[in-house]
């Protein structure tokens, strides 16, 4: 089993995303933007970061690399991919995750632990969660409300694909808890077939109790079991 | 030389935060006539082309990189 990271120019979560799968004792390699193979590696990570400065729209330059190419072809042979934060805003420029990634509603860049409740734990990325389960989890972005249309976020929660929510520490859903005004306070979400998912969060900053939780490493765990075990997702 | 000037800004009904910032920091400034402000970007492309069709790569370029059609609409003008 090998995990695979992106390093798109300005990527800068991952180092971090790297270490969190080598702290599970798995194999795990760069992949270089310029590249258009995957190197035979099983999941593919799209860290954090400001690829390309994020300039026009975060996300929206990166996802026409030449390895977006290779991840696409991946994604849609039922590869494991997971987008965080900028990952996950090119995940859903390139098409490969619905909605859009809009300015936080307060307009500032928010870097704080937030709380997300799991809403699916059937799914290849969080399969080692349970459910319901409260994670304890950073966010550092400018670009992370949710928006979709209301009758597709109806089609989101119908097919599952609804994978975090912003909660409070005892899982509440609240306005308070939503740190940018993404709608109905989602924090992650997978494609309809659930191989893709991306999330606002980081969780390979929350990977030891020394930084404030080990919660993140759930997610890590979830795809090396879905790998190990061969779980599939329920959705669709 | 031809020359197109894009404008992308969000759909109607689209929350748009940074136009409803300016809009406050207008009525703050006194200026109660202003009742809502859109915010966008424009761009300004020079093209290497003569022919008709330009136009349909124009409106190309603009659905799959410069605007983001899910939550943008554009608009393009055109001069020689």
């Amino acid at each position: 089993m090998k995990f695979g990271v992106v390093t798109f120019p300005g990527s800068n979560c991952d180092y971090d995303a790297y270490a969190a799968v080598k702290l599970l004792g798995r194999e795990v390699e760069f992949l270089w933007h310029q590249s258009t193979d995957l190197n035979g590696c099983d999941a593919v990570i799209l860290p954090g970061g400001f690829s390309y400065g994020d300039y026009l729209r975060s996300g929206a330059i990166a996802r026409f690399s030449p390895i977006m190419q290779a991840v696409t072809k991946f994604a849609h042979s039922g590869g494991l991919v997971l987008g965080i934060c900028n990952g996950f805003q090119i995940l859903v420029e390139a098409g490969l995750l619905p909605g859009a990634l809009m300015r936080n509603n307060h307009l500032r860049f928010s870097c704080k632990f937030v709380y997300l409740r799991v809403e699916n734990n059937e799914n290849p990325f969080t399969v080692s969660c349970r459910a319901g389960e409260v994670l304890k989890i950073p966010i550092a972005h400018k670009d992370g409300n949710f928006y979709h249309f209301t009758s597709d976020i109806e089609d989101l929660i119908k097919n599952r694909q609804i994978l975090f929510r912003y909660c409070d520490p005892h899982g509440a859903i609240t306005e308070e808890s939503n740190p940018n005004g993404s709608l109905f306070n989602i924090g992650g979400i997978c494609n309809k077939e659930g191989n893709v998912a991306g999330m606002m969060p980081h969780p390979e900053r929350a990977v030891e109790d020394i930084l404030g939780s080990s919660s993140g490493l759930k997610i890590f765990q979830s795809i090396i079991k879905s790998l190990t075990e061969g779980v599939r997702s329920e959705v669709a | 030389m031809k020359k197109a000037t894009v404008f992308v800004r969000l759909k109607d009904g689209v929350l748009d935060p940074q136009g409803l910032t300016i809009q406050k920091a207008l009525l703050n400034m006194g200026y109660n006539q202003v009742a809502s402000v859109k915010s966008g970007r424009f761009f300004e492309l020079e093209i290497n082309a003569d022919n008709n069709d330009i136009k349909s790569k124009i409106d190309e370029i603009c659905r799959k990189l410069l605007a983001n059609p899910v939550v943008e609409k554009y608009r393009v003008e055109y001069d020689q």
